[in-house]
């Protein structure tokens, strides 16, 4: 259970002190999936990095399991748009790291193969990222994160950089992978489509400073077929006028 | 990749080889002796005569460059990582860059001697300047988000540089020595000149000194030699560590 209550984030600019997040309270159950979507510079990436602990200045109260942020005692998988890997490690030593800095050197076990054998990269182990394509530099990503074991997955829009047919084979890759291990997600995004087919809730933010507009149960999650269905349209719909409004 | 650069070095020596041989040709004079002349010379003299000195010069110019990685890398880490250690430091390091460190020669020799120890800190003076810079830039030019996976990752400061900080600057800390062995080997030269009897620059000035210009060409040629076996080393070794590159 991750609980979030008042939390605001100032940055420090030149000569100013910037609102980024402006008391932002969220609750989310574990092994439970969210989606934050928001216009850019909504404040959704600093969210996560609160979350994550790299953004250690703030106001508020965030907790994890009802205990304060430490990085070093959690287990945070986090994923990010430029992929996050290392371009002096091969796709193995690139997969592992997560695992190898929670719990020292590693090699490939049975669980870490399968998870890279399941987003089909275990033949690519000796390849460096510049030899990869997009797509498979963010399953190098995500393999990372699951093969560590996570007790929290943050994605800071994982998949916006890839080609819109790469993205849903990910998105739903992603969604396969997740049901098997149910990390407590959360995923921030700026596309309609990626919050509906992705998030059991769906968080609104409100443009710069960062507010919580709205909390949407979305009862389009796990539907098979999604995108063919109406009540997938009509959600769109809805979420497209919050946003507008805003 | 690695065939062109042979075929680019063999090219050079090639050009080199047949320009001195012309200028000999035409000068037909004893200062400008015959490649071929020189290349037996050497054969002749090598293991009696010159090895030694080249040991020396070897030395002295390894421990120089080991030493001066040793000072300047972890400084202009800490300058890079540290923003507070780079305000301190890099005025300072600004300041002093652009002073002629062979200016500097006469009081490192009032200071330390004749002997070995000025023309390590010669060399090292020379050097170590260029690897901090290079060192401290590596680190900056690292965007932030390389570190945020890691800093989520709750690593510590031994593993961010391990993991982060070695890797990512290597390539260009390796460059920096590269290019700066070009001055090293003159410094080396220069210093070898005076208050010791063994070194490639003693054994060419002490040659010319003798009016024995075979000896003055076959050391000039070891000397160079030995610079350029350096040089591929350490791109050898950018090349094998870096293969991410």
């Amino acid at each position: 259970m991750i609980q979030v209550s008042n939390l605001s984030v100032w940055y420090q600019a030149i000569n100013e002190s910037v609102l980024a997040l402006d008391r932002v309270s969220l609750d989310i159950p574990r092994g439970d999936i969210i989606t934050l979507i928001g216009p850019s510079g909504s404040g959704k990436s600093t969210f996560l990095y609160v979350l994550a602990g790299i953004q250690r200045k703030y106001a508020g109260i965030v907790t994890i399991d009802g205990r304060p942020i430490n990085p070093k005692t959690q287990r945070v998988g986090m994923i990010l748009q430029n992929y996050g890997l290392l371009p002096w490690k091969n796709v193995r030593d690139n997969a592992l790291l997560g695992i190898k800095i929670k719990s020292g050197p590693q090699e490939l076990n049975d669980y870490s193969h399968y998870i890279l054998q399941q987003l089909d990269i275990d033949t690519l182990l000796d390849r460096y990222p510049k030899e990869l394509s997009g797509g498979q530099r963010q399953r190098v990503a995500i393999a990372r994160a699951f093969i560590m074991k996570p007790d929290l997955l943050l994605m800071d829009e994982p998949f916006s950089a890839l080609d819109a047919i790469t993205r849903e084979e990910m998105q739903a890759l992603f969604l396969h992978i997740w049901k098997q291990n149910s990390v407590t997600t959360v995923f921030v995004t700026h596309s309609v489509d990626e919050a509906l087919y992705l998030g059991s809730k769906i968080v609104v933010f409100s443009s710069s400073p960062g507010r919580v507009l709205e909390i949407i149960d979305n009862p389009c999650f796990q539907m098979e077929d999604l995108r063919l269905q109406d009540q997938y349209h009509s959600m769109s719909m809805r979420l497209r006028k919050i946003l507008i409004k805003d | 990749m690695r065939s062109r650069k042979w075929r680019g070095a063999i090219y050079s020596l090639i050009v080199v080889i047949l320009a001195w041989w012309a200028l000999s040709a035409l000068l037909a004079r004893p200062i400008v002796p015959s490649p071929y002349d020189v290349l037996l010379n050497i054969i002749a003299t090598f293991t009696a005569k010159i090895s030694t000195h080249v040991l020396y010069s070897l030395g002295r110019i390894l421990a120089g460059i080991l030493l001066a990685a040793l000072l300047g890398v972890p400084l202009g880490f800490l300058m890079g990582y540290y923003d507070r250690i780079d305000r301190l430091l890099s005025p300072l390091v600004y300041f002093t860059y652009p002073i002629p460190k062979l200016a500097l020669l006469p009081v490192v020799m009032l200071l330390f001697g004749l002997g070995e120890v000025s023309k390590l800190i010669m060399i090292v003076l020379i050097v170590v300047f260029q690897v901090v810079i290079t060192s401290r830039d590596a680190v900056k030019s690292i965007p932030a988000e390389t570190f945020h996976s890691l800093q989520s990752l709750g690593a510590s400061k031994i593993q961010t540089f391990t993991e982060i900080i070695l890797p990512a600057s290597l390539p260009e800390v390796l460059t920096a020595i590269r290019l700066a062995l070009g001055t090293a080997v003159s410094i080396l030269f220069f210093t070898e000149t005076f208050g010791t009897e063994y070194g490639m620059g003693y054994f060419i000035m002490d040659a010319w000194m003798r009016v024995n210009y075979l000896d003055m060409y076959a050391g000039i040629v070891v000397l160079s030699f030995m610079g350029f076996c350096i040089f591929s080393a350490i791109d050898a070794a950018e090349t094998h560590l870096c293969a991410w590159r």
